[in-house]
């Protein structure tokens, strides 16, 4: 087969789908049908190797599995399933010349079903609509299928209706993909070029990139070029996935496959970056590469200040698997040792901490999430501020990050998100209707009003209904204050918020308050004070107790007595002290529920 | 404390018998079985024998507790008593209903001099919370009977914080208690421990009660000490002499336990603490009675006091009497950076070699405790 026709054989697309529209279940279904795995090792949902993904229903991490279809070659790309990772979407889309659109037939469009599909759009995809779940009871393929249709601007009749749980359709889906998505377009004989679109960690081969050729020829044992971070490797193996390994001479344009460098650094390569030969190298990059920076700021600190080493170990081991999440050595005077961390957003924080809790064992104490913040003190420079306490007392400018979140709700809770919306110093964008019941809404928001509780209240005020997703849109100046907490006359580092001023002596009020539910009363009265600067904006005080006696020692048993002492002892070691006051770990988690007290 | 090969002053006798057993008692009690009280009390004094050599020549104080020892049959009683040996102080615990004109002679005439009696509330509505036979009118009575048979040294014992308690049912049982002029008075707050009848039944009215409860020790403090009576331990009250050189009316038994004393136990269930060993015996009446009826010591767990926990104790203990606590020897014990924050609080005061707690430091005492101790 001379090299133009094998291209013209191959198709590259991704899935696309909202989390349960049963992205998984169909990419199993392509693997069986394709015969690209026996049907005695198929395991249920494949792709999604690790157990968490599998637990939580949703692909952290993108693989590309090829297979093979009456005569072509079809390369499934699978996209990481959540807004967190829209970065990586886009990548993995931008290997794609189609994408399959699946919706579930009982639910139709959601906000994520929506943010991809735009995304694909954007990327000149060719969108191949599926409403799945047919066989359900409650599903209505008419109505699923005519509100995508009506999303990409395509004839109902286009869209496929299939069961990936029986299997019913899936062969259409297959035939659809050879005949609506074009080959790939690339110059086989231009100096090569391939996007980076995943990479991942290999103990024993080091990073393994994940590639789809765009020009040109890539061979083994080459030397390569990252374009963008000027890594230069030889290529140890050259090959694709079926669903394992297979090594190969070349990779050429138009294929998908991997590449394994060698490299001990996940941070050395990086998704979306260009891959090149040394000898003979391209021009110019792939367009779109970005550095993705970390939104969403916590610190997180062993509930045992023994396993700080532990952690730190731990951390080193997901950083080598996961490029973007950002750690460096955190001290609260409250808290102890621990580690700042930056994750791209609040559910990539929550599977980081969970693997850190399930895979190694550690027991972890999260303090409440805050968002970067840009500050220029006075008469500096523009810094970046990644903890609330050490936002300058005095600056001339802050800024802090947008998104643009878009949810789509029935319209009878429209009034409703608006209010929490509003609440949130959000700004409204535009709204439209999907369908006669059914609304899109997108809102402008401050990251910092999202990260708490917002999608708890927006799930909880709709009923469950509403579905969200939002883009980091940028930076903007904002009227920004830090509230400090000062337990017993001493500021608690790890308690310090920023607030829009506006909101700041509420928030404060709020915290304090439900510090005093936290902190166990002592044996003096314990004051405890929400404060701007030196200026004190709401207190609460922990009253003194007035007795703690212990009963009599009956008929010389004292060592019963004794033991009770020792609990109490043993019940105080587990506090953390901040300026002679015993506080409890969960009162520095008091910041995590604030908002329903405040807003209810 | 007692110098090695002397022998302990004071000797505790543990009778477990009670007519019933109250929601929230958790000490080693056994209800009716009239019929074993004979074998029990045999048994009692083949232990005393056995221990013998563990006493000193002459007794201080001795104890005899339950239980309700005044519910042991009469015969069986007088037995107990008619062989314990001498001792300066003999006090006998009883609950009210149990004191009959014969029982109070019965004690009389068996050198009993102190009686304890569990009065615990004056209120039906109380005792019928607490499961208490006895009546407001049965204590009353109880004290004239003792005294109508010569016993001088009565101390009454009373419980607060119980469920539905209002501050001036608490109010009404002080004065009451103050009416009857006893030598002495115990109050206790009831403490519902995790796992017996009690908690179960009233833990959810207590909770709800907690917070207005919080100032009924102070109560019981201000009352009792404006009466006239010597706060000389957390929970104990003792009246004073009026003219100087009158007696001492704390309880000289229990005093001991707080000076951390050596003393002998026996009984089931009954601990002992003799030259940095402490023993308990085995709660279970039957196998306490099978072992001295084979003439063997009954099982017991054996605890060796280290000095550490020596010191704790003493520290522990003597934080709870009005005295200062010589700090001689139980420095290792003491954390020196929580007592200077509790000087700093007003709860603690270091004197030369004494430690003394404040009067708001005895109201907080536990917590100061478990600060102090390293």
């Amino acid at each position: 087969m001379d090299q133009s026709t094998h291209q013209d054989k191959i198709r590259n697309f991704s899935i696309i789908a909202h989390i349960d529209h049963g992205k998984s279940t169909l990419a199993d279904r392509i693997l069986q049908l394709t015969e690209t795995v026996a049907a005695r090792d198929m395991r249920d949902q494949l792709l999604d190797s690790m157990d968490l993904e599998r637990e939580r229903g949703i692909t952290i991490k993108a693989q590309a599995v090829r297979v093979r279809w009456k005569g072509h070659e079809l390369n499934l790309i699978d996209t990481p399933g959540h807004v967190d990772f829209t970065y990586e979407v886009s990548r993995s889309l931008q290997a794609c010349e189609g994408a399959l659109l699946v919706v579930d037939a009982a639910q139709g469009i959601e906000a994520q079903t929506l943010a991809n599909a735009y995304l694909a759009i954007e990327n000149n995809l060719e969108i191949v609509p599926v409403v799945n779940k047919i066989d359900l009871p409650q599903a209505d393929p008419d109505g699923a299928a005519a509100e995508v249709a009506e999303l990409i601007g395509e004839d109902a009749d286009r869209v496929l209706r299939i069961s990936a749980k029986t299997g019913e359709g899936v062969a259409d889906v297959l035939d659809a993909l050879v005949e609506r998505i074009a080959p790939p377009a690339g110059d086989p004989d231009a100096p090569p070029r391939a996007l980076i679109f995943d990479s991942s960690y290999d103990q024993y081969r080091g990073v393994v990139a994940f590639v789809r050729v765009v020009d040109g020829k890539f061979h083994r044992r080459e030397q390569l070029r990252a374009m963008a971070l000027g890594t230069i490797f030889e290529a140890q193996e050259i090959g694709f996935m079926s669903p394992v390994m297979r090594p190969v001479e070349a990779l050429t344009a138009g294929e998908v496959g991997y590449v394994i460098t060698g490299l001990k650094d996940v941070s050395e390569l990086r998704v979306g970056d260009t891959l090149t030969s040394q000898k003979r190298p391209a021009t110019a990059p792939l367009p779109g590469y970005k550095d993705v920076k970390p939104m969403v700021f916590a610190g997180l600190f062993p509930t045992d200040s023994d396993e700080y080493p532990e952690l730190r170990d731990a951390l080193e081991k997901l950083k080598l698997n996961d490029a973007a999440l950002f750690y460096e050595p955190e001290t609260s005077q409250a808290l102890g040792f621990g580690f700042r961390c930056g994750f791209l957003g609040l559910l990539h924080m929550e599977i980081v901490r969970e693997r850190l809790e399930r895979e190694f064992d550690l027991d972890l104490l999260v303090t409440a999430p805050n968002v970067a913040y840009r500050v220029r003190p006075m008469n500096g420079e523009w810094t970046e501020v990644h903890t609330p306490s050490d936002l300058p007392d005095a600056f001339d400018e802050v800024e802090e990050p947008y998104i643009k979140a878009s949810i789509i709700v029935p319209k009878e809770f429209v009034g409703t998100v608006m209010e929490l919306n509003n609440d949130r110093r959000g700004r409204f964008d535009h709204m439209e209707y999907l369908s006669e019941q059914r609304v899109h809404l997108v809102y402008e928001l401050p990251l910092a009003e999202i990260v708490l509780d917002y999608y708890d209240q927006l799930k909880s005020r709709t009923r469950g209904y509403a579905s969200f997703d939002y883009d980091v849109t940028g930076f903007r100046p904002g009227s920004l204050v830090r509230v400090d907490v000062l337990v017993g006359g001493e500021p608690v580092d790890a308690l310090s918020l920023i607030v829009h001023r506006d909101f700041a002596y509420e928030r404060g009020k709020a915290l304090v308050e439900k510090l005093r539910e936290e902190i166990p009363r002592q044996m003096f009265d314990v004051a405890i004070q929400a404060a701007i600067g030196a200026r004190v904006i709401a207190r609460e005080t922990v009253k003194a107790r007035r007795k703690d006696v212990l009963a009599k020692c009956y008929g010389g048993d004292i060592t019963r007595k004794r033991k009770l002492i020792e609990k109490q002892k043993a019940g105080k070691k587990r506090m953390k002290q901040v300026g002679g006051v015993e506080v409890p770990q969960e009162a520095f988690l008091a910041v995590l529920n604030l908002n329903e007290g405040a807003r209810k | 404390m007692t110098s090695a090969g002397e022998g302990a002053r004071h000797l505790y006798v543990h009778l477990p018998f009670c007519a019933h057993r109250c929601g929230y008692c958790d000490f080693v009690t056994a209800v009716g079985r009239h019929d074993e009280h004979g074998r029990y009390v045999d048994a009692l004094l083949r232990e005393l024998e056995v221990e013998s050599s563990l006493l000193a020549p002459r007794l201080d104080t001795i104890f005899v507790g339950g239980g309700t020892p005044t519910f042991t049959e009469p015969a069986a009683l007088e037995r107990l008593l008619a062989a314990l040996p001498e001792a300066e102080e003999v006090t006998v615990e009883s609950n009210p209903e149990t004191v009959t004109p014969e029982l109070a002679r019965l004690l009389s005439r068996n050198r009993v001099n102190r009686v304890s009696i569990g009065a615990q509330t004056f209120h039906m509505h109380l005792l019928d919370v607490l499961e208490r036979a006895a009546g407001r009118e049965d204590v009353r009575r109880s004290v004239y009977v003792l005294r109508d048979a010569g016993l001088d040294n009565i101390s009454l014992d009373l419980i607060y914080g119980i469920p539905g308690q209002s501050p001036s049912d608490l109010e009404r049982d002080l004065a009451e208690t103050l009416a009857l002029e006893p030598e002495h008075v115990s109050a206790y707050e009831l403490e519902a421990k995790p796992g017996t009848r009690f908690t179960h039944a009233h833990g959810a009215e207590l909770e709800r009660q907690a917070e207005s409860m919080e100032s009924y020790f102070e109560l019981v403090v201000s009352t009792l000490t404006g009466a006239g009576f010597r706060w000389y331990e957390t929970a104990n009250f003792c009246r004073t002499g009026t003219a100087p050189g009158g007696p001492d009316l704390r309880a000289r038994h229990n005093l001991a336990y707080w000076l951390g004393r050596d003393y002998l136990g026996v009984g089931v269930g009954a601990v002992s603490t003799i030259e940095s060993r402490r023993r308990r015996n085995t709660p279970g009446l039957a196998r306490y009675v099978r072992a001295l009826e084979r003439r063997e010591r009954p099982p017991r767990e054996v605890e060796e006091l280290t000095a550490d926990v020596v010191a704790a104790e003493r520290v522990m203990l003597g934080l709870r009497l009005d005295e200062p606590l010589s700090v001689v020897g139980v420095e290792r014990a003491l954390d020196a950076n929580e007592l200077e924050r509790l000087e700093r609080l007003g709860l603690a005061e270091l004197r030369e070699e004494t430690l003394a707690l404040t009067t708001r430091g005895r109201f907080l005492g536990g917590g100061v405790t478990a600060a102090l101790l390293a």
